[in-house]
């Protein structure tokens, strides 16, 4: 699909405007990207300086945000954009929100470790921690680089990662939820873990989000709200 | 087999194809683009007011129009864009055979308004443009009063016996047109000393004072301010549910605005024509796409 061609417009102003969204959603997408990893090493090593890192960055992901929409209001105040231009702005001022959220999210799991770190380890939960941490990592590293990339194919693999990451987290949260049954002494500190599974798992979403507006900006197709089944139907009509 | 582009090739000389469009030495965007053999998305409706097939004008040798077929639905806005020089006024103004004036000009293909072919050599001409009026880029009142640039065309069409039947037509037209508040107390002042935006309202009015079925607007808000064109546009809205409209339009957000349908010219070819809402979110060919978004013009 190379219907995307941005940096071609006859207007220089306009093609800089839309380049520099483009170049600042990927600075954000980085940052945030940064943050969840941060935020995982911070829960699983107890390191309380990496977690207030984590939790000092949300400021600058916040103004980001705040910039990328102003950023966007304008182009759409001045130049009217059109067909892919639209709809880069509209995925763009979208995917920010969700890119936010994964950065409050990260924020969340980094509040955790330090609560953890001051009470002492939870005895059960990190191997999922990690596994589904990394999970989620990936899905978000591969969402970004399908935006930087317009490829709709990897954002839609990024959609049934979702799913796979939402079957785990019930599976974790099952056992979790028998151990602290059979261990009510533990269940404030696996509470804490549960938290931050929960909070990877909203990750999760967030980048299946991103990916489905992916999917909008290179194929004009709105696939929220279906299933993955459906989401390839539509794509092939 | 022959592209269209390749057609065009034979036809224009590959140096007079515009730079940055299909011209392969450039190495550009749409350079691996062919024009469509035929065009992409909903150029037909099921009940169409106007039928034209396989329209080609040629002015001379030069051929202005290669091939375009579509309809134009009954109480529908069809607007047609693209860049100057691509045949989208030509195309419109063989639609009431306006094109008859330029001796130069021939016109092939089948053209219909509902059962009448448009070509008939048979076919009263004036009769025919009572049927398919015209709204020009500059506004044009006649030298006459407000009265008489809108009872014009009822009394040479003998559409009213009485001074109280032709009153009545006057009034309706002016109302439709939304001018009759602004001028119902000076009607025998000249149109001419309207202002821009209120003389295109006259001239719209003019036109539909012998109730047409049909309308063509060649640019009719270039020569105005955004005010007067939104008015315009609000009319035309108004106009479609008693009259089928086609447009010509440079500005695309009009285009978007005012119209159900899209077509969008490149070259003299009818290359895509869809429904507004798509050709501005989602246009399925490469040229629509660059067109509508500035990447060439």
């Amino acid at each position: 699909m190379d219907r995307m061609h941005f940096g071609e417009h006859s207007s220089t102003q306009f093609n800089e405007a839309l380049e520099s969204i483009r170049n600042h959603l990927m600075e954000m997408g980085g940052l945030v990207e940064k943050q969840v990893v941060d935020a995982l090493q911070a829960l699983l090593q107890a390191d309380s300086a990496l977690a207030e890192k984590v939790i000092e960055t949300e400021d600058k992901v916040d103004k980001l945000e705040m910039l990328i929409d102003e950023q966007c209001t304008r182009v759409l105040a001045l130049r009217q954009p059109a067909a892919s231009d639209l709809r880069l702005i509209i995925a763009v001022s979208k995917a920010v929100s969700d890119l936010e959220r994964i950065g409050d999210e990260s924020a969340k799991i980094a509040r955790m470790g330090l609560q953890l770190a001051e009470e002492g380890e939870s005895p059960r939960g990190y191997v999922e921690v990690r596994h589904i941490g990394n999970h989620v990592r990936n899905m978000l590293r591969d969402t970004l680089d399908a935006f930087a990339r317009f490829d709709a194919k990897k954002a839609l693999t990024v959609a049934a990662e979702d799913n796979e990451v939402d079957m785990e987290y019930a599976s974790a949260m099952r056992s979790l939820v028998t151990f602290m049954m059979e261990d009510p002494r533990s269940i404030t500190r696996v509470l804490n873990i549960i938290w931050s599974l929960r909070a990877l798992e909203r990750i999760g979403d967030h980048a299946r989000n991103i990916g489905e507006q992916v999917i909008y900006l290179v194929e004009g197709k709105d696939v929220r709200h279906i299933s993955i089944d459906e989401m390839e139907e539509k794509l092939k009509g | 087999m022959e592209t269209a582009q390749q057609l065009d090739k034979n036809v224009l000389g590959a140096n007079d194809l515009p730079k940055g469009t299909v011209n392969e030495e450039q190495g550009s965007m749409t350079q691996d683009t062919p024009y469509p053999k035929e065009t992409v998305g909903r150029p037909f409706v099921d009940d169409p007011k106007m039928r034209l097939r396989d329209v080609e004008v040629f002015y001379d040798d030069n051929q202005a129009i290669h091939g375009v077929s579509l309809d134009i639905g009954k109480n529908e806005v069809v607007s047609l864009i693209g860049p100057s020089g691509c045949g989208k006024s030509t195309f419109l103004r063989c639609l009431n055979r306006m094109n008859d004036t330029i001796d130069i000009c021939k016109v092939k293909g089948s053209l219909h308004l509902e059962s009448q072919d448009l070509y008939d050599p048979k076919l009263d001409v004036v009769e025919l443009r009572a049927r398919v009026g015209m709204v020009f880029q500059k506004p044009n009142p006649f030298p006459k009063s407000i009265y008489d640039n809108v009872a014009y065309g009822p009394r040479i069409h003998g559409l009213a016996n009485k001074k109280y039947d032709l009153d009545e037509i006057v009034e309706t037209s002016l109302r439709k047109a939304g001018l009759w508040e602004e001028v119902k107390d000076r009607l025998h002042a000249p149109g001419t000393g309207l202002s821009g935006g209120q003389q295109q309202r006259l001239c719209i009015a003019r036109t539909i004072a012998v109730s047409p079925e049909v309308v063509l607007m060649d640019e009719p808000c270039s020569a105005l301010d955004p005010i007067a064109t939104a008015k315009i546009e609000e009319l035309i809205s108004e106009l479609s549910e008693s009259y089928t409209i086609a447009i010509v339009t440079h500005s695309m957000q009009q285009a978007a605005r005012v119209s159900h349908r899209t077509a969008y010219f490149h070259l003299g070819r009818l290359v895509e024509m869809n429904d507004t809402e798509t050709v501005f979110t989602k246009p399925e060919h490469d040229l629509t796409e660059a067109y509508i978004t500035g990447r060439f013009g």
